[in-house]
């Protein structure tokens, strides 16, 4: 049952609309980003408004949804904004990844492989990949446009030469059918090759920023590096310590006051699913 | 033989001020010429003009392509004047932080233009940008400091070797002594002298100093309100001047 | 190799009445290849003026200047600097070079601008300081600090480096002691011999009769002074 002092999905219909014409015009460019006039949303900038705000208008009553935060269904940013929609949208949720219609998600991708049909709604902070070394928006725009990408390796270059190695691990700037580079939001880089010929939809929403941008299903998404430098998705080099798995992204949780410590998957749907079909790590109870 | 740039009749306006008026002549490659004049009188117009920072109102710059042979820069696509401004053209700026990313290291810096031409591979990026601050004096072991950490005289000869690393015909140059300290300025002019003899380059240098001129510029442009007053061999100029306000800018210089 | 027909040169200044200094009128006279000839005058007749302008330093108002088959007076920029470097040495009386800039160095640059190698370009250079006298140790540093006469032969080294075809001397033995002045005039002599066209301001009246075939007094040309 909707919350009747509210359209469906918060957002009033014209409103919705412009935002979808926002995600048509990204998805027929892939990786530009689209400026589109932001709502204020009743949450604060950098909790998601601008995933929020992309969910509220390509949610359908017919649709299931899902929130995770950084993998998991349930800290506190994915449990409100779960409630939210169902509040204002009286939509399904579930944190089932297979079951979900819509996946709103801040800094990861789920590690079951997404499937046509489906579509992904990225939380992002700092759409713009040049930011950091070209503060002008005029600049960066005409560097978009010209493809002047030579400063992003510069980026990459200032990492090895202070590291000696790509320290970048999130964030990791990707080039887009060899056309726009974009900002894949603050996923680990371990997650990029999954951006590459994904079978569902993603879309980015950047709520402070005003940008909007997309990837149609089966786009080619090529993480950036030097010859002698390959992009490597890296992660930590455990099991999990409750499902076993040796192939998922691990978060390290500290368990004491002594310094103990387990790694466990991030994301918590794929982590249950597996303890569920019998899979034990070595920390499991 | 072919001007490496052909500037026809070119005239920038900023309201019913005049910028530069009328201003023509041929470079030739290898040549290095000089413009000088007071404060206002035209020339950091007419250079920004002619480097595709300023829209000329009229006018040609022709430059003489190695892919298409001569072609007028100002009617280019801005894709192909960009293209051109990171590899055939380089420009130094009188404040070397306006020529330099000063967030990023000295070896960051140089090799950012050969990023930006598609150089991929890191370790060969790294021995060029080690190579050229070696050329311009800067030990290398400082590949890693941002300029930020470098002496006026050292910023200036980053950015100049941030902007010769891709080898460069023809490179702008506005007052790239000012604001430097006299002995810092000869080292700047012996190793300029050098690079561009070395290089065959071709310079434009924009200065209000005479003897930056006498010791670089084989050819001198007087400009006063815009108008070029005089023009020729640059040790002819200075020292038989025909223009009345040339022969006053010679006479205004303190003999030392 | 080196001719002027009816050249004439004044100088207006504008910042002083614009007064009009008439300096030379009609000057016309050839000096062959192989040969060499003194400009003779009184102090202030205009010998350094004439020289500078035959080195396109100044400019004739009218008449030609011709070095080989280029006229000056006419000739781009470009024309005159490819002269100057190929064609057309000039030894004035004073050194000008950038600071910091070794001596050897110094004395090379003709040579590396006309495309010899550095080592071939070094070794004339080494050749040239040794005979000149400058002391070796002296050779890696600017010579912007040295003494007047050593000045002076780093410059006449530089001006000799480059086989030009044609030379202007501008007082090249003054304020040297005898052994250098020797050195200097057989470099001279062995410039004619090679075929050079050389003209000279002597003041060392038996430096001018032993290497100079004929003088010319710069009186003649000056308006008013009837030669």
């Amino acid at each position: 049952m909707t919350d009747q002092a509210y359209n469906f999905a918060y957002l009033d219909e014209q409103t919705k609309r412009m935002i979808r014409r926002a995600i048509l015009k990204g998805l027929a460019i892939p990786g530009y980003q689209v400026p589109f006039a932001s709502r204020e949303m009743p949450m604060p900038y950098g909790w998601g408004t601008g995933g929020v705000q992309v969910s509220a208008a390509v949610l359908t009553p017919a649709d299931t949804f899902k929130v995770i935060d950084q993998g998991a269904d349930d800290t506190t940013n994915a449990v409100s904004i779960r409630t939210f929609f169902e509040r204002v949208a009286a939509v399904k949720t579930t944190t089932v990844t297979a079951d979900a219609t819509v996946i709103q998600t801040r800094h990861r991708i789920p590690e079951e492989p997404l499937t046509e049909g489906q579509i992904l709604v990225y939380q992002v902070p700092i759409p713009e990949p040049l930011r950091f070394l070209e503060p002008r928006e005029s600049e960066t725009r005409k560097m978009h446009s010209l493809e002047e990408y030579g400063l992003m390796h510069v980026k990459l270059y200032e990492d090895i030469s202070r590291h000696g190695h790509i320290a970048t691990s999130y964030a990791y700037p990707v080039n887009v059918e060899g056309r726009y580079v974009m900002d894949p939001s603050p996923i680990p880089k371990f997650d990029n090759p999954k951006l590459n010929d994904m079978a569902a939809i993603q879309l980015f929403g950047a709520g402070r920023e005003q940008r909007i941008y997309a990837l149609p299903p089966y786009t080619q998404v090529v993480s950036l590096d030097f010859d002698d430098h390959p992009f490597e998705a890296s992660k930590a080099n455990h099991c999990c310590g409750l499902c076993g798995s040796a192939d998922s992204y691990l978060d390290e949780v500290i368990v004491d006051d002594a310094g103990g410590r387990m790694f466990v998957c991030s994301d918590t749907d794929y982590c249950e699913a597996r303890q569920a079909a019998g899979y034990k790590g070595k920390d499991a109870a | 033989m072919t001007p490496l740039l052909s500037v026809q009749g070119l005239s920038k306006r900023y309201g019913a001020h005049i910028g530069c008026a009328d201003v023509s002549f041929d470079l030739y490659p290898g040549e290095v010429m000089g413009i000088v004049g007071e404060s206002g009188s035209g020339k950091s117009t007419l250079l920004n003009c002619m480097a595709g920072h300023l829209a000329p109102d009229t006018g040609q710059v022709v430059f003489d392509t190695r892919a298409d042979g001569p072609q007028d820069t100002v009617t280019m696509s801005e894709p192909a004047r960009r293209m051109l401004s990171r590899t055939d053209w380089a420009f130094v700026h009188q404040h070397a932080r306006d020529g330099l990313r000063m967030g990023v290291s000295a070896g960051g810096n140089v090799g950012e233009r050969l990023m930006a031409v598609g150089a991929r591979h890191y370790g060969d990026i790294r021995g060029k940008a080690t190579d050229w601050l070696e050329r311009v004096e800067i030990d290398a072991a400082r590949v890693d400091d941002r300029p930020t950490t470098f002496s006026g005289g050292m910023q200036q000869r980053l950015q100049i070797a941030r902007n010769l690393v891709t080898g460069p015909r023809l490179v702008f140059m506005d007052e790239p002594t000012g604001g430097l300290d006299v002995s810092v300025q000869a080292r700047l002019l012996d190793l300029l002298r050098g690079l561009v003899r070395d290089m065959g380059l071709s310079a434009i240098i924009v200065t209000h100093d005479l003897a930056v001129v006498r010791l670089l510029a084989d050819r001198l442009m007087v400009m006063k309100s815009g108008h070029v007053v005089e023009a020729g061999l640059t040790d002819q100029v200075l020292d038989d001047p025909q223009h009345p306000y040339s022969q006053l800018l010679v006479s205004s210089v303190l003999q030392v | 190799m080196i001719e002027l027909n009816d050249v004439s040169k004044t100088f207006t200044l504008h910042n002083q009445g614009s007064a009009v200094i008439e300096v030379f009128n009609d000057v016309s006279f050839r000096v062959a290849a192989g040969e060499c000839v003194a400009l003779t005058g009184a102090s202030g007749a205009g010998k350094s003026t004439l020289m500078r302008m035959i080195y396109g330093n100044y400019l004739a108002q009218n008449g030609e200047i011709r070095i080989g088959d280029v006229d000056l007076v006419q000739a781009a920029p470009r024309e005159v600097i490819q002269l100057r470097r190929d064609v057309l040495g000039y030894v004035s009386q004073f050194l000008r070079v950038v600071p910091r800039v070794s001596t050897l160095d110094v004395v090379a640059e003709p040579l590396r601008m006309v495309g010899v190698a550095a080592d071939q370009a070094e070794i004339r250079a080494r050749a040239l300081l040794a005979q000149l006298n400058i002391p070796e140790r002296l050779w890696s540093l600017s010579p912007t600090t040295f003494s007047g006469g050593e000045q002076q032969r780093v410059n006449i080294a530089r001006g000799f480096a480059h086989n030009y075809p044609a030379m202007l001397l501008d007082e090249p033995t003054a304020s040297l002691d005898a052994a250098n002045r020797e050195v200097v005039l057989s470099l001279i002599e062995d410039a004619k011999a090679r075929g050079a066209a050389i003209i000279g301001i002597f003041h060392d009246e038996a430096a001018r009769a032993r290497v100079c075939d004929r003088e010319i007094d710069v009186a003649c040309f000056v308006p008013g002074v009837a030669a």
